[in-house]
């Protein structure tokens, strides 16, 4: 099955690239954003038999530095 | 007494011949060269060097891949049993994801990589690693970084503040790190990572001899050890 895990800076975490991001997006005239922030996608292809524990420990010691960022981890049917 | 030293290297680190140059000249004695996958350090290590570079291309986050591989267990149990381990830019990096420092170093504040020498004032004249500069002393160093831009909590700042393990702190802007952070100790004192490269200062020709007094602090620490 395909699970998707959702990393993104933490509340309070200043992010350079999602001000330059929102500063790009205000350059090419678009109005009404208000903040950008920028965060990773990561897909993965699991055996039905890996664990909700296990996904929680992937992400917690690899895929998201919990220094400055959160994940959300989302198992997608199919 | 032979001064036992090791230069870590991994795919895509680019400072350590600069690094293991820096120790040969310093110590006398040319350290260990040894590579990421392997298992184990040589034996009885007086000094452990995590180099600059862009290991694994910089994959996930700096530092994060490296921070994984085998030798870093090893380098990790020396760190505990009071080696001296020297992080220097992506070196740091790596012992922060390793979680032997604490914070994280991301992008800098002002995005762009930033490639010059840089004015540091020295925090801690006190560790092993900086005993050789008087405390405030301003030092110039080169950086050579795009994720320099320290990071820690507000209680963690503060307590890195209160137990003296900022080790070096820039004198100008550089990067936006918090409370001008270059360098933190470990609580232990035996594990420093900093942004600026010492090893690239340490003969006139490189345009300045300012990092030389680090490595030999080291040298003279384990030489009274």
């Amino acid at each position: 099955m395909k699970v998707r895990v959702h990393v993104s800076l933490k509340n309070g975490v200043l992010d350079p690239q999602g001000r330059a991001i929102h500063h790009a997006i205000e350059g090419l005239g678009f109005a009404g954003v208000k903040d950008v922030r920028a965060g990773r996608l990561f897909e993965l292809e699991v055996d039905d038999s890996v664990t909700d524990a296990a996904l929680e420990d992937m992400a917690g010691k690899l895929l998201a530095n919990m220094v400055i960022e959160n994940y959300r981890i989302e198992r997608v049917a199919g | 007494m032979a001064f036992r030293s090791a230069v870590i290297t991994f795919p895509g680190s680019n400072c350590d011949r600069d690094m293991a140059v820096a120790l040969e000249e310093v110590s006398g004695t040319a350290p260990h060269r040894v590579w990421h996958g392997d298992a184990e350090l040589p034996a009885g290590l007086d000094f452990i060097a995590l180099p600059g570079g862009f290991s694994y291309g910089d994959y996930l986050r700096s530092g994060a891949m490296a921070a994984r591989s085998p030798i870093m267990q090893a380098v990790i149990a020396a760190a505990g049993r009071g080696v001296p381990v020297l992080g220097v830019c992506n070196g740091f990096q790596v012992l922060t994801e390793a979680g032997l420092l604490p914070g994280a170093l991301m992008r800098n504040a002002g995005i762009r990589f930033v490639c010059r020498s840089v004015a540091l004032d020295v925090a801690n004249a006190q560790s092993l690693f900086t005993s050789g500069y008087a405390a405030g002393q301003r030092i110039h160093i080169p950086v050579a970084h795009h994720d320099g831009n320290y990071f820690a909590d507000a209680a963690t700042l503060d307590r890195l503040e209160g137990e003296g393990r900022v080790a070096f702190r820039y004198a100008e802007p550089v990067n936006g790190s918090a409370r001008a952070i270059a360098g933190v100790l470990n609580e232990a004192g035996n594990v420093l990572g900093m942004m600026p490269h010492p090893e690239r200062a340490i003969d006139p020709v490189h345009g300045g001899t300012d990092g030389r007094a680090l490595f030999e602090a080291a040298v003279r620490a384990l030489a009274s050890a």
